[in-house]
């Protein structure tokens, strides 16, 4: 038989394009955030089964519509974060920190549009320092910003000497009817801490700074050499988790008219747990708003879910801590890393 | 020759006192391509960082189109309009396609939003012209899940979008496939032919010889010749002193057809 020397290339059918459906291509753009939404609606129907009493009725929600706010406008920003390849521990006291400068400016009877306006700088400037410890001096994340966490929560302590402020004059006031008000009985809160998650879900997935943000979480060096500032683009994603922590302090101030000294203490690890029950892995790069705020949902409902369903509150941390590990095995089995 | 593109005059990095490249001249003209040659360690990718920014010369001036360069880094250089395809590539491996042609480029609105719709289709449209073979990849495919010689193409994609005047390419050729080396051979004459100028570094001689018209020869941080086309003769003359500058002893350099080498003071 006579060999062709034509190539075979040549003769062979090109591969056929699988047809993409729409529905197809939005599955495998947000696959980790459907992952986190399978869990979450999995936990309720256990909920539900176990208490259909409580999780048929409107009060459960009620409450996590109360706490969940802060929750959000925390772990939003640290999915940034986590996305360009660092971790943020100090946004507790940041938050802290900021509600305190909301705080003393209400106080003293000055605008509490102000307040927010000097709580967001302040917050933005505390991530801007923290974020040059870590970046410019080349500090471990982890345990830089553990260490700013500790001191700045010390400070208020110290000048405090761990009093409360009570702001009773912001119960009759604009600010308090736009920031803790009731809108159709819904929190009012909670509208705002959506917006917050719709601007950042575009800034993430839809603005350049989140495609910096990824790139650099990437692969830094060939971020780099591809003309991106990467120092700039780092120390950026703790600003935003410094905006986004004063905004969850003034929030939080907000509810109970009263801010403490310990504000923001009790959101270090549910938030970092949100945003890996939320889908985000651990090594930077890739990320998700969407999965993240339904992770802080998650996160929120665990507690009063476990409560109201008639456990003790001795099961929260123990439950906690299984819904946390079952959704990074779903995730670890959903989720490919590309290197 | 054209317009002189890039000039770097005397220019050296040292890391303590090891002198990676130390002092180097070297030009690339409008619309031809040029070979860098040498050894492991002679100083070719050194050289070529210093070009793309990513790394700072100790010393030395950097002249772009006769403007001598104050403030030169990785943005500024693509800005200049030169674009590095580095050896290992510089991609995102974890981001689409779109996102790494786009890298550190995107297109935006006056808001910083990207332009979804036109970076895709300017991806499809540069997939295209390099000439990805595979119908199952799309603009929107992630590059982990390419080839190295796709990935390959990412990286050629990216160089070209921006309509550099000077495209570089470290060692484009390692661990391709003979169809793969086909096809960055015919991007470089692509390149060539529509009058900007490419700066190709190879480990293998004869692809070098057969792409550049003119050839300078790295050792140990200089340049040790500048040579055309006409001038080296053939690929043989070209291994041959490369050789000789390996082992100073015992190589013959094979009689020229034309002209001898002239080595660079």
């Amino acid at each position: 038989m006579s060999a062709s020397l034509e190539p075979i290339d040549a003769r062979a059918k090109p591969v056929a394009r699988p047809p993409e459906s729409a529905m197809r291509r939005f599955a495998d753009r947000n696959r980790a955030a459907l992952g986190t939404f399978a869990v979450f609606v999995v936990m309720i129907a256990i909920f539900i089964a176990a208490s259909p009493l409580v999780f048929l009725h409107w009060p459960i929600y009620d409450s996590v519509l109360v706490t969940l706010p802060v929750a959000l406008c925390l772990v939003v920003p640290l999915v940034f974060v986590v996305t360009v390849g660092e971790i943020d521990l100090s946004f507790p006291a940041t938050m802290g920190f900021s509600a305190w400068i909301f705080a003393l400016i209400v106080h003293a009877g000055l605008s509490p549009f102000l307040g927010i306006v000097a709580a967001l700088a302040t917050g933005m400037a505390l991530g801007a320092g923290v974020g040059a410890l870590v970046v410019t001096a080349g500090l471990s994340s982890l345990i830089a910003t553990l260490g700013m966490n500790y001191m700045l929560r010390g400070f208020i302590m110290i000048v405090t000497q761990g009093k409360s402020i009570a702001l009773l004059e912001l119960q009759d006031s604009t600010a308090g009817a736009l920031f803790s008000g009731q809108i159709y009985g819904f929190p009012v809160q909670i509208f705002w801490a959506l917006a917050f998650v719709v601007f950042a879900a575009m800034l993430f997935n839809r603005h350049r700074f989140g495609a910096r943000v990824r790139a650099v979480g990437d692969n830094p060096d060939s971020a780099s050499q591809m003309g991106i500032n990467v120092s700039r683009v780092r120390i950026s994603t703790f600003v935003f988790m410094g905006l986004g922590a004063a905004l969850a302090g003034v929030l939080s101030t907000m509810v109970n008219f009263t801010w403490w000294p310990t504000t923001g203490d009790g959101y270090l690890l549910p938030a970092i747990a949100s945003v890996f029950v939320g889908g985000t892995p651990t090594w930077g790069g890739v990320g998700t708003i969407t999965g993240g705020a339904i992770g802080a949902l998650t996160v929120s409902f665990i507690q009063s879910g476990i409560v109201a369903a008639g456990l003790s509150g001795f099961y929260v941390q123990f439950f906690n801590g299984l819904i946390i590990i079952l959704a990074l095995l779903g995730h670890r089995w959903n989720q490919k890393r590309y290197r | 020759m054209g317009e002189r593109l890039i000039e770097l005059r005397n220019i050296a990095k040292s890391y303590g006192r090891v002198f990676a490249v130390g002092g180097v001249n070297f030009h690339v003209d409008r619309g031809e391509v040029v070979g860098l040659l040498g050894d492991n360690g002679a100083g070719k990718s050194t050289l070529i960082k210093m070009l793309a920014g990513a790394i700072e010369p100790t010393s030395g001036d950097i002249l772009v189109r006769g403007k001598r360069e104050t403030r030169w880094n990785a943005a500024r250089s693509r800005d200049a309009g030169i674009e590095t395809v580095f050896q290992d590539r510089a991609l995102c491996v974890q981001q689409t396609i779109t996102r790494n042609i786009f890298l550190g480029r995107e297109a935006t609105n006056a808001l910083g939003f990207l332009d979804a719709r036109r970076e895709r289709a300017e991806a499809e449209r540069l997939m295209r012209e390099i000439g990805f073979t595979s119908k199952v990849f799309t603009p929107d495919s992630i590059v982990g899940q390419l080839s190295g010689g796709e990935r390959q193409g990412v990286a050629l994609a990216r160089a070209v979008y921006n309509k550099a005047d000077l495209i570089v390419m470290d060692e484009p050729t390692t661990a391709l496939s003979l169809t793969e080396t086909e096809k960055v051979f015919r991007f470089v004459r692509a390149v060539r032919a529509g009058g900007r100028s490419v700066l190709f570094i190879g480990h293998n001689i004869h692809h070098v010889f057969d792409i550049a018209e003119r050839f300078v020869v790295m050792d140990r941080g200089t340049v040790a010749l500048q040579a055309t086309k006409e001038e080296v003769g053939t690929a043989e003359r070209l291994i041959a002193y490369m050789e000789r500058l390996a082992h100073p002893q015992g190589i013959e350099i094979p009689p020229s057809p034309g002209h001898r080498p002239e080595a660079a003071a």
